[in-house]
């Protein structure tokens, strides 16, 4: 198992209005350690230490929750394609690297505390029309409307988002049109979620444009940042989906 | 009002960006197609130059439009930047790019270049306020006078300094175009599985011949192989 | 304490039936004034929030998390049963019935397992209606799988997603009522507290998770879906946060827990690799439908997996379970690994893992279609061990998963406190001493869309609208004993991280009440644990202050509950002299070393009244009745 060194530059803030700034650290770990457990060992350091561990989100540690969020030397999630921060194992970094850690930086994701970030911008976002109207016990039979296998695939890559907000963080513009496109194009994709189409791609785009978020300039950081690798095709479907919307004088 | 608010949408935005990017991309293949003629000597690129003039109302209406195109173009393109920068009002202090290209990282730098270019360029030519532009009009063998084009632009390339000039600005409009002419696609919502590849590699491919097109002309003055004969007053 | 489950009478197709018709109404005009509470807002308590304001009821909704969608639910990775009967290969209602009552080791109530089944096949409907992205055939209808414990295919999946597909499909119904107004969201706030007015829930006190206001909010009605216990282990598949402080907190008002014991560890995780590990991660049992399981013959052989012949290596499940084989039920798969990597044949690091070998799949299907199926599993493998699952055998050992023990619940999901409902992996009701693989999916839905609805519909047409407010005076006590708890938490200014005391805690549960258990070490366990949360309580150091954003505080609320839960547990699995599906008494077994059932003494819930920290609490016996299986010794021979 080898060993290994590290200098890490972390972001601390201690509230939300208060002033914050990069703090240097070392810490050792090893390759088998995932990126979230180096950081465990620190924070083990510094509360013996007696003093305040770093704050950073996180949940499930297998990548599927969405809840961890840092930016790791400019990269949101760090250098492994695909793979969110709980997912990155130290193998990545080797002995002596200097790391930079900050929050995910976005007006419409006002910062907590240190790493930590609000996110319910994504949820107004999704509340917005990121659903079927459906009541709980009207459904008709499971089986009743067909689906293509390959429509339903692809239905299902644009649902495997997590909702992490690493496109936020990598997009220069702060843009949430890949996590907004991604809710769209997998109910567009789907007969069910079809009729409400028109007026689902209206009302997000309003939510979203609302909360904050900058708009594209179709530079693709975002899926390249992407732990679930959500294809920029979801944004070209979201924003077609609008036009027609709106040029059918659809409006919520 | 539906349209105002879909104009005033982020996705309203792009699709500006797009329309009057297009159209201001099409002036522009125009504009070189025209440009091109001082290949074939002074008699055609006076004649097409001429042509253009007698369309009168029509020439008009159509600057009209270029002017509405550029103006639409660079006031959403600035509404965007400051909300960009309104998104995202603390940056990174590491700051790195895993993939986005660096013309379309600069886009609103390359495209106020590209704005001072042309405003220069106006300048230069349509007011010929600026430069030289050698003697103004030609005598036809009819014995009337036409705007001598040709002459003007020969004269306008023989100055080093606007050689250098035109050429740093092609350059940044190669590099404005390579990413524009393939994000419009994208804006409008035009993106497919097997033609998205191509498009992006075609893009970039008519953008550099659009800047190096462009680039033959003063090049081709600057190195003797387009020359004028002095006109007979 | 009244353990009446409250069954109806009538055969057992018809008694859900008849119930609903049973049930009191409130009408349609009055359901506004009702406000209920729901605590939790994973797969249970997203769909009982949306469901019951789609109704009409006003309702709050909290979770600690940051967004109703990032509940623990959405690592459910292979699947959730249906008896749909699409493949046409004998399922029925009966069948899915009789399998989890079997699976469970005869340990459940009939009657809420007989209503899970029935109401399964609703459950696929609804969810293909939100959207739900079900893996398809290539003529467009659902595709199943097969999973532990059944020989049919019952099994609806995305992928190796299945759990993130159904609570994003819950996650947006709420989010359509939040947009409504019928639901208020309170994201970020962790319930620290139930209120009880005159013997009713009426309330919950909240700790807000940014800012550290405690707050105070009333109801007609609070329903807990709050999840299971597992981290009371330190190392568990559960993500990180999962706790039992919502349900430690209500059986401490009086609310009976059933069967803690009841732990089920699962049979393939990936094995630990260091001091530091925080957690196990899951490889969804779905990959024992095309892995093999097994281990050298010989012990200590160190050659490398594809080195060892064939006629070396021990398929230990296929020879002992024919009929079942690799796809044995997890407590039978987990003790089997167990004593394999005992008798000193495991292999990897520390020798603490079996091999899960898709070598013959990919050859008989090739990779193409393994990537289809577990694309993301392997993956996520590969990136958890920097190994390569396709070219090597993945290394897997038990790891603990869910936790069927829970607050005890009648046959309306209502606890021993009138007014307080549990839903979802936090009550105890229908998985008896083990739960079949995709079973909990299908319950956690079943009880939040299908079955609250009506029960706390029925409570509340008993009740006056708004009959307590947040100025009783027992608001107010209860958030002066947080607060109080909470400053105390603080004021210790100990020596030791929080982190230090779970991991001890967890290993003293793993050791002794995990896997096997016997006398001696339950015994032993029940001096160490009170030791170690009274060293807690002198020695534990929580830094910051408890009026701002402190993850240390909020685990160290956790982990003082998990001190006294753990105890309980212990006290539970001593209590229980018997072997049961995940409890397993080593004094308790057969020849051939399988769990041996007292159905004599044991057939029976244990549910347990608190008494104080410090005092015993009261052990109350359901009796289990069962009417339609015939108990019989479960084989899967
Ligand atoms: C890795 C893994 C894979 C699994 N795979 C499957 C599978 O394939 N099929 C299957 O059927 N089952 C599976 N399970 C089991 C299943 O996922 C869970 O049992 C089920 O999702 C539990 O749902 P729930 O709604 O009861 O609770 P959870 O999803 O755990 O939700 C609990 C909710 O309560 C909230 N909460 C808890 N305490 C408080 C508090 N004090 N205050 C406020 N809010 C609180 C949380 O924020 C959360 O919203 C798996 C489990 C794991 C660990
Ligand atoms: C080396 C390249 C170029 C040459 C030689 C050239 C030449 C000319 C000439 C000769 C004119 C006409 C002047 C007149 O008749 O009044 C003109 C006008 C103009 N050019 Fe160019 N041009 C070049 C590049 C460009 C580029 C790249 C752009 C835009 C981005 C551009 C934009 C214009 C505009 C807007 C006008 C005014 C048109 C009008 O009067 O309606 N030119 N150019
Ligand atoms: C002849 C001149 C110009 C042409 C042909 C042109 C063309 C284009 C095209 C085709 C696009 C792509 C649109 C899209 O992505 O949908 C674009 C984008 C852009 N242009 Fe221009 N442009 C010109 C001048 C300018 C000027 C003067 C500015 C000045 C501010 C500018 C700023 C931008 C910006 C910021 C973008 C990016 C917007 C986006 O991609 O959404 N452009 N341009
Ligand atoms: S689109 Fe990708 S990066 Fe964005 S929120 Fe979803 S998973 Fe995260
Ligand atoms: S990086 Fe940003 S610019 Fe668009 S394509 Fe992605 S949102
Ligand atoms: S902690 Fe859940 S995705 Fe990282």
């Amino acid at each position: 198992m080898s060993n290994m060194r590290l200098k890490l530059h972390i972001w601390r803030q201690s509230s939300p209005n208060a002033q914050g700034g990069l703090k240097t650290y070392e810490v050792q770990a090893n390759e088998h350690m995932s990126f979230l457990e180096m950081l465990d060992v620190l924070n083990e350091e510094l509360v013996g230490k007696g003093e305040e561990p770093v704050a950073f989100e996180h949940d499930c540690r297998e990548g599927i929750c969405g809840t961890c969020n840092m930016v790791i030397n400019g990269n949101p999630h760090g250098p492994q394609r695909g793979t969110t921060v709980c997912q990155l194992h130290m193998r990545a970094f080797k002995d002596g690297d200097e790391i930079t850690i900050e929050p995910w930086r976005a007006s419409a994701f006002p910062l907590i505390k240190d790493l930590v970030v609000d996110r319910s911008s994504f949820d107004s976002i999704i509340q917005a029309g990121g659903y079927v109207s459906v009541r709980t016990g009207s459904a008709p039979d499971a089986n009743e409307i067909p689906i293509g296998k390959a429509d339903a695939d692809e239905a299902f890559d644009y649902a495997t988002c997590i909702g992490c907000g690493a496109c936020v963080a990598a997009c220069k513009n702060a843009s949430a049109m890949l996590f907004t496109g991604a809710k769209f194009s997998h109910l567009e994709k789907l007969p069910q979620g079809q009729v409400e189409a028109d007026r689902r791609a209206v009302a997000m785009v309003d939510a979203m444009d609302e909360a904050g978020f900058g708009a594209c300039t179709n530079q693709y950081e975002c899926s390249a940042a992407c732990p679930k690798e959500i294809p920029v095709e979801a944004i070209a479907r979201l924003n077609r989906g609008y036009v027609r919307a709106s040029s059918r004088g659809v409006s919520v | 009002m539906r349209i105002l608010r879909f104009l005033n949408s982020s996705i309203g935005a792009k699709v500006t960006m797009a329309v009057t990017g297009l159209a201001l991309s099409g002036f522009v293949v125009g504009h070189l197609t025209g440009n091109l003629l001082v290949f074939s000597g002074r008699e055609a690129m006076n004649d097409y130059a001429q042509w253009l003039k007698s369309l009168g109302g029509g020439l008009w209406i159509a600057r009209g439009g270029l002017l509405a195109m550029f103006i639409l173009h660079i006031a959403t393109a600035i509404k965007l930047k400051r909300g960009h920068k309104q998104a995202r009002p603390v940056g990174y202090a590491y700051q790195s790019t895993i993939q986005a290209s660096q013309a379309s990282r600069t886009m609103i730098l390359s495209g106020l270049l590209v704005l001072g270019f042309v405003l220069m360029h106006l300048m230069h030519f349509t007011f010929r306020a600026i430069g030289d532009h050698g003697m103004p009009e030609e005598v036809l063998a009819d014995g009337t006078h036409r705007h001598d084009v040709f002459g003007m632009l020969v004269a306008g390339f023989e100055n080093d300094l606007y050689v250098a000039v035109y050429t740093a600005s092609m350059i940044v409009l190669g590099s404005h175009l390579s990413h524009g002419l393939h994000s419009l696609f994208q804006s409008l919502g035009l993106r497919h599985e097997a033609y998205t590849p191509l498009i992006e590699k075609a893009a970039s491919a008519v953008a550099w011949l659009l800047a190096l097109g462009f680039l033959t002309i003063p090049w081709a003055v600057r190195l003797g192989f387009v020359s004028a004969e002095p006109l007979a007053q | 304490m009244n353990l009446d489950a409250n069954i109806p009478s009538g055969p057992i197709e018809k008694k859900w039936d008849q119930r609903r018709f049973d049930l009191k109404l409130v009408n349609p005009a009055n359901k506004r004034k009702y406000r209920v509470l729901v605590v939790g807002t994973g797969l249970a308590g997203a769909s009982a929030a949306a469901t019951l304001s789609e109704l009409g009821y006003q309702v709050d909704a909290f979770t600690f998390h940051d967004s109703p969608r990032r509940a623990h639910s959405i690592a459910a990775q292979g699947g959730i049963n249906a008896a749909k009967n699409y493949q046409g290969d004998g399922d029925s209602v009966h069948r899915l019935f009789y399998d989890t009552v079997k699976g469970g080791d005869f340990r459940s109530r009939e009657a809420n397992v007989h209503r899970l089944a029935q109401v399964s096949v609703e459950i696929i409907d609804q969810c293909v209606a939100q959207g739900v992205p079900f893996a398809r055939e290539y003529g467009g209808t659902l595709a199943n799988r097969s999973f532990g414990g059944a020989q049919v295919s019952r099994t609806f999946y995305a992928r190796g997603q299945t759990g993130q597909q159904l609570l994003i499909g819950a996650y947006s119904a709420l989010s359509k009522q939040i947009k409504a107004g019928g639901v208020r969201m309170h994201n970020k706030k962790e319930m620290v507290d139930v209120v009880v007015v005159d013997g009713h829930a009426k309330g919950i006190i909240t700790r807000c998770l940014r800012t550290g206001k405690l707050e105070r909010h009333h109801g007609d009605a609070v329903v807990l879906a709050t999840g299971g216990y597992g981290n009371v282990f330190f190392l568990s598949t559960n993500a990180m946060n999962c706790n039992v402080t919502a349900a430690h907190r209500a059986y401490r008002r009086g609310a009976a827990f059933a069967n803690p014991c009841y732990t089920q560890i699962h049979p393939t995780c990936i094995p630990v690799s260091g001091d530091y590990q925080s957690k196990l991660t899951l490889m969804s049992e779905s990959l024992r439908n095309d892995g093999r399981i097994w281990v050298p013959k010989k012990q200590g052989d160190t050659r490398a997996a594809a080195d060892i012949p064939e006629n070396e290596r021990d398929y230990y499940l296929e020879r002992k379970y024919p009929s079942f084989g690799n796809l044995s039920p997890r407590d039978i798969a987990s003790r089997s690994a167990k004593e394999a990597c005992d008798a000193g044949l495991g292999v990897g690091p520390g020798g603490l893992g079996v091999y899960l070998d898709f070598a013959a799949s990919i050859e008989r299907l090739g990779e193409q279609t393994i990537r289809e199926r577990y694309g993301n599993l392997f993956q996520m493998y590969g990136k958890i061990t920097g190994e390569n699952p396709y070219k090597t055998p993945m290394r897997i050992y038990p790891a603990v998963h869910y936790t069927m023990g829970g607050l005890w619940v009648d046959y309306h999901l209502q606890s021993t406190i009138p007014g307080l409902f549990v839903a979802g992996e936090a009550n105890f009701s229908d998985h008896g001493a083990n739960r079949l693989g995709a079973s909990a999916l299908m319950q956690g839905l079943a009880d939040g869309y299908f079955v609250l609805p009506y029960t706390v519909g029925d409570y509340l047409a008993g009740q006056k609208p708004g009959q307590t407010n947040d100025s009783h005076a027992a608001f107010a006590e209860t958030e002066n004993e947080s607060r109080a708890r909470l400053e105390r938490l603080i004021g210790v200014q100990g020596e030791r991280t929080v982190d230090s005391f779970h991991r001890e805690l967890g290993k003293i549960m793993w050791d002794k009440c995990g896997m096997a258990r016997n006398k001696q070490g339950l015994e032993q366990a029940l001096q160490e644990i009170p030791a170690l949360r009274e060293e807690f309580w002198q020695n534990v150091r929580v830094p910051g202050s408890g009026e701002d954003f402190n993850q240390e505080l909020e685990k160290a609320g956790r982990v003082a509950d998990f001190l006294e839960f753990g105890e309980l547990m212990c006290r539970d699995a001593l209590a229980r002299e018997e072997s049961c599906g995940g409890h397993f008494r080593e004094e308790h077994q057969t020849d051939e070393g399988e769990a041996k059932r007292d159905d004599e003494k044991f057939s029976h819930v244990t549910a347990w009244e608190y008494k104080g920290v410090d005092n015993a609490p009261v052990e109350h016996r359901e009796p289990l009745v069962f009417e339609n299986v015939k108990l019989a010794v479960r084989s899967y021979k």
